[in-house]
C-alpha cells in the first residue's frame, strides 16, 4: 500500500446519519471478482436524484466526504471502501463510524476521521457558503486544518497510523507470527476440524 | 481467587496468540466460513503472493448470496441465468479446489445460508472464535462462541495465517427478564432492543444477552437474537451456553463424539460469565412489556410496536436525525402519525439467516394452515438450507405453504439481499422476516417492513400489515395507539 501523505481537499457534504453500505454500493454490484470497477456503483441509487450532492458540479473533484453520524453501518462488504476509493475519495469525516467499515477503510488507505459535532456543524456551514473551501489533512500530526485556519485533532490507533504512514502491509506483519501460531495450535485445549465426518 | 470474567473475556483470553506492544492482539480463529461474494479478492491476494491456506481443515465454504432459489430442472440442475453470478460461483469452486477447502455447491444436500449451515452441521460450537466475510456471523454467538463479521482483506488474513489483528472490544450486557406473551417472539425482542439502543448503540461492543426471557428461548430463537446484533452496530452478540445449547449440538455431524464430547462439555460448562464480572454497559428490558414489532423506516432501528404510529420528524430536534427520518418516510411513502396496521402489502418474504430455520417454518405453517394468502399478495417461503428444506418437506410443511398459495423455494439468501433475481419491484411494500430494511435492499425502490414470521404470515393472509395476535386470539381485537 502507498504511504499516506498530507493532502489538501475540498469537501462533499452528505449530512445524513446511519448511511449503510447497501447505499454506498448496492448488492447488485457485488458480483464482481475484482475491485477496480466499483467506482461507478458508488451511491448509484442516490445519484439518480439530480439534487444529490455527488451530482453537484460545485463539489466535483473533492476527495473528502463529510457524512452524518454512524457512517458505514450494515453489511461488512469491503466493496464499500473499494468503491469510495475507486471514485476518488481519500478521507471520510463523520462523528462516528461503524466498526467493520472503519476497519475495512483503514486496510485500504481510506481515512475514516472522527470529528466533533461542532466541527461537523462548522464544516457543513463552511461548504454551504463556499463549496471551494478546503481542509488540510495531516495524518502524522493527526490534525485537520479547517477553512478558517483553525486546527482540530483526530484520534487513530498507533498501529493503524504506522501502517498507513509507512505503507506496512498487515498480512505481511501477521505472517511473522507463524512460530507463535504453531505453539498456540500445539497447546490449545480444544480444536475443531472440519475434516472429521464426510465433507464434500 | 482470580478476577471474575465475562463469557466474552474467557473466549478472548483463550485465543490471544500474541499481543505485541503498540499492536492489536493477534487472535486465533477456530472456524472460518466463506461464501462466493466476499472471498474472490482474498484468494486473488493469496495467489498473488504465492501463499497457501493455513488451515483448510478449519475452513468451510458454501454458496448462498447469489444462488437462484428456483427448483431444479428435469436434469436436477438449478439453472443460473445471471452470467456474473455464475462466474463468481465458479470462482469459489476453483479457489476451494485449489486450496483443499470443502465447499457445499448448489445442489448439495448441505448447501444453504452460511449462518444456517454452521450450526446445523455442528461446526458451530461453544467457546470458539468464528469469522466470516459477512456481518451476520454474529448469529453463531448464540452458542456461546465469539463470532463476528470481517472484511475481505481480513478474510485473506485468516486464510493465510488463521489469525486476525483485533483490538479488544468492550462488553455490553442486554438483560431481558420476564415472559413473552403469545404472538411475541425472539424477533420481536431483538427489534425492540435495536429500536431502543439505535443502529449505532452497540458499536465497539460485544453484546451478551442474559436474563430469563433469553434463557427460555430455544437455540433457533437465540440465533435470531444474536443474528441481528450487528444491526445495533455491535461487533458480536453472545449467549452463554447451557443444556439447551448442548442438547442442540450433540450428535450433529461435526460435533465432538465420545471422550472428545465429554472433554468439550467440561470446557463449555466453564464458559458462562462468572458472578461478579462487570460489563462496560448494561440495559434491562422486560419481556412482559413487549409486543409484536415492525419497522417503518429504512434502518432496523426505525422500529415500533405494531400497534403504534409512525413517528413525526417535526418532533425531532437533532438535524441529522431529522434528515434521516424525513428521507426514510419519503422513501417509504408513509405519513408521520399514520398507523402501519392496515397498510397494504404486495410481497411477504419468510426466509434469511434471521428466520428461515425449521422452527420458524413450523410457526409460519401453523398460522397459515387452513388460511390463504390474500389476493394480489406474493408470498415466498425460502428455507435457510437444503437440510431444512428436506426436514420441512418430511413434515409436510411445504404442502401447507403451497396450498395457502405461497411459493416454496430451494435454500439461499434470496430476497434478503435480492442478488439472485428474487426481488421487489419499485414501490412495492413487503413484510419480511429478514434483517435489513435499507433503501433498495430487497430490490431498487422496494419498501421493507421487518417483522417476525408470525407477523409476516398474518400480513400475507390479510393482505395488509396485521397484528398476528388478531389471528391467534380472534376474540381480542387490537387497538391502534
Ligand atoms: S440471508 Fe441475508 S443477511 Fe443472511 S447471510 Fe444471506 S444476505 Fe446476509
Amino acid at each position: 500500500m502507498e504511504p499516506i501523505q498530507p493532502f489538501q481537499s475540498r469537501i462533499v457534504p452528505l449530512p445524513i446519519e446511519n448511511i449503510d453500505t447497501d447505499q454506498i454500493i448496492p448488492a447488485r454490484y457485488l458480483k464482481v471478482t475484482d475491485k477496480s470497477s466499483l467506482g461507478e456503483g458508488l451511491f448509484v441509487d442516490w445519484r439518480r436524484d439530480p439534487a444529490f450532492a455527488l451530482n453537484n458540479e460545485a463539489y466535483s473533484g473533492a476527495e473528502v466526504l463529510l457524512a452524518g453520524h454512524n457512517f458505514g453501518c450494515g453489511s461488512s462488504r469491503e466493496h464499500a471502501p473499494w468503491a469510495l476509493k475507486a471514485y476518488g475519495f481519500r478521507a471520510i469525516l463523520s462523528t462516528y463510524f461503524a466498526d467493520i467499515f472503519r476497519n475495512n477503510a483503514l486496510k485500504n488507505g481510506l481515512l475514516p476521521l472522527v470529528i466533533t459535532p461542532e466541527t461537523q456543524a462548522y464544516l457543513l456551514e463552511a461548504v454551504a457558503t463556499d463549496p471551494q473551501a478546503t481542509i488540510y489533512v495531516d495524518l502524522a500530526e493527526q490534525t485537520i486544518t479547517l477553512p478558517n485556519g483553525e486546527q482540530v485533532t483526530f484520534q487513530i490507533d498507533a498501529f493503524s497510523k504506522t501502517c498507513l504512514l509507512e505503507g506496512i502491509d498487515e498480512l505481511g506483519y501477521l505472517m511473522k507470527f507463524r512460530p507463535e501460531v504453531e505453539t498456540y495450535e500445539a497447546q490449545r485445549q480444544y480444536a475443531v476440524s472440519t475434516l472429521q465426518g464426510d465433507m464434500p | 481467587m482470580s478476577t471474575p470474567k465475562t463469557l466474552f473475556e474467557k473466549i478472548w483470553d483463550a485465543h490471544v496468540v500474541a499481543h505485541p506492544a503498540n499492536s492489536p492482539a493477534i487472535l486465533y480463529i477456530d472456524l472460518h466460513l466463506i461464501h462466493e461474494v466476499t472471498s474472490p479478492q482474498a484468494f486473488t491476494e493469496l495467489n498473488g503472493r504465492g501463499l497457501k491456506v493455513r488451515r483448510p481443515d478449519q475452513t468451510v465454504a458454501t454458496m448462498d448470496h447469489s444462488t437462484p432459489t428456483t427448483p431444479p430442472n428435469a436434469d436436477g440442475i438449478i439453472p443460473i441465468s445471471d452470467g456474473m453470478a455464475a462466474a463468481q460461483l465458479q470462482r469459489l469452486v476453483q479457489n476451494c479446489r485449489q486450496h483443499g477447502i470443502p465447499v457445499f455447491e448448489l445442489g448439495s444436500a448441505h448447501q444453504g445460508i452460511v449462518h444456517v449451515i454452521g450450526p446445523e452441521l455442528g461446526l458451530t460450537q461453544p467457546g470458539m472464535t468464528i469469522v466470516c466475510g459477512d456481518s451476520h456471523t454474529s448469529t453463531h454467538g448464540a452458542f456461546g462462541a465469539l463470532a463476528f463479521g470481517i472484511g475481505t482483506s481480513e478474510v485473506g488474513h485468516v486464510l493465510a495465517t488463521q489469525t486476525l489483528l483485533q483490538n479488544k472490544p468492550k462488553t455490553f450486557e442486554i438483560r431481558v427478564d420476564g415472559q413473552l406473551a403469545n404472538g411475541v417472539t425472539a424477533k420481536d425482542i431483538i427489534l425492540a432492543v435495536i429500536a431502543k439502543i439505535g443502529v449505532g448503540g452497540g458499536t465497539g461492543h460485544v453484546v451478551e444477552y442474559t436474563g430469563s426471557a433469553i434463557r427460555s428461548l430455544n437455540m433457533e430463537g437465540r440465533m435470531t437474537i444474536c443474528n441481528m446484533s450487528i444491526e445495533a452496530g455491535a461487533r458480536a452478540g453472545m449467549i452463554a451456553p447451557d443444556d439447551t445449547t448442548f442438547d442442540y449440538v450433540i450428535g450433529r455431524q461435526h460435533a465432538p463424539k465420545g471422550a472428545a464430547w465429554e472433554k468439550a462439555l467440561a470446557y463449555w460448562r466453564s464458559l458462562p460469565t462468572d458472578d461478579g464480572a462487570a460489563y462496560d454497559q448494561q440495559i434491562i428490558l422486560n419481556a412482559n412489556d413487549l409486543e409484536p414489532m415492525i419497522t417503518y423506516g429504512t434502518n432496523p432501528g426505525m422500529g415500533m410496536k405494531i400497534t403504534e404510529r409512525v413517528p413525526d420528524p417535526a418532533h425531532i430536534s437533532d438535524s441529522s436525525q431529522k434528515a434521516a427520518l424525513d428521507k426514510a418516510l419519503n422513501y417509504m411513502a408513509l405519513q408521520p402519525g399514520q398507523p402501519l396496521l392496515g397498510q397494504k402489502v404486495d410481497v411477504v418474504f419468510v426466509g434469511s439467516c434471521t428466520n428461515s430455520r425449521i422452527s420458524d417454518l413450523r410457526l409460519a405453517a401453523e398460522l397459515i394452515k387452513g388460511r390463504r394468502v390474500a389476493d394480489g399478495v406474493r408470498m415466498l417461503v425460502v428455507p435457510g438450507s437444503q437440510q431444512i428444506k428436506a426436514q420441512a418437506e418430511a413434515e409436510g410443511l411445504h404442502n401447507i405453504f403451497l396450498e395457502a398459495g405461497a411459493e416454496w423455494r430451494v435454500a439461499g439468501c434470496s430476497m434478503c439481499i435480492a442478488m439472485n433475481g428474487d426481488q421487489l419491484q419499485p414501490g412495492q411494500y413487503a413484510v419480511s422476516t429478514s434483517n435489513r430494511n435499507f433503501e433498495g435492499r430487497q430490490g431498487a425502490g422496494g419498501r421493507t417492513f421487518l417483522a417476525s414470521p408470525l407477523t409476516a404470515v398474518a400480513s400475507a393472509v390479510q393482505g395488509c400489515v396485521t397484528d398476528p395476535r388478531t389471528l391467534l386470539n380472534v376474540d381480542q381485537p387490537v387497538e391502534i395507539r
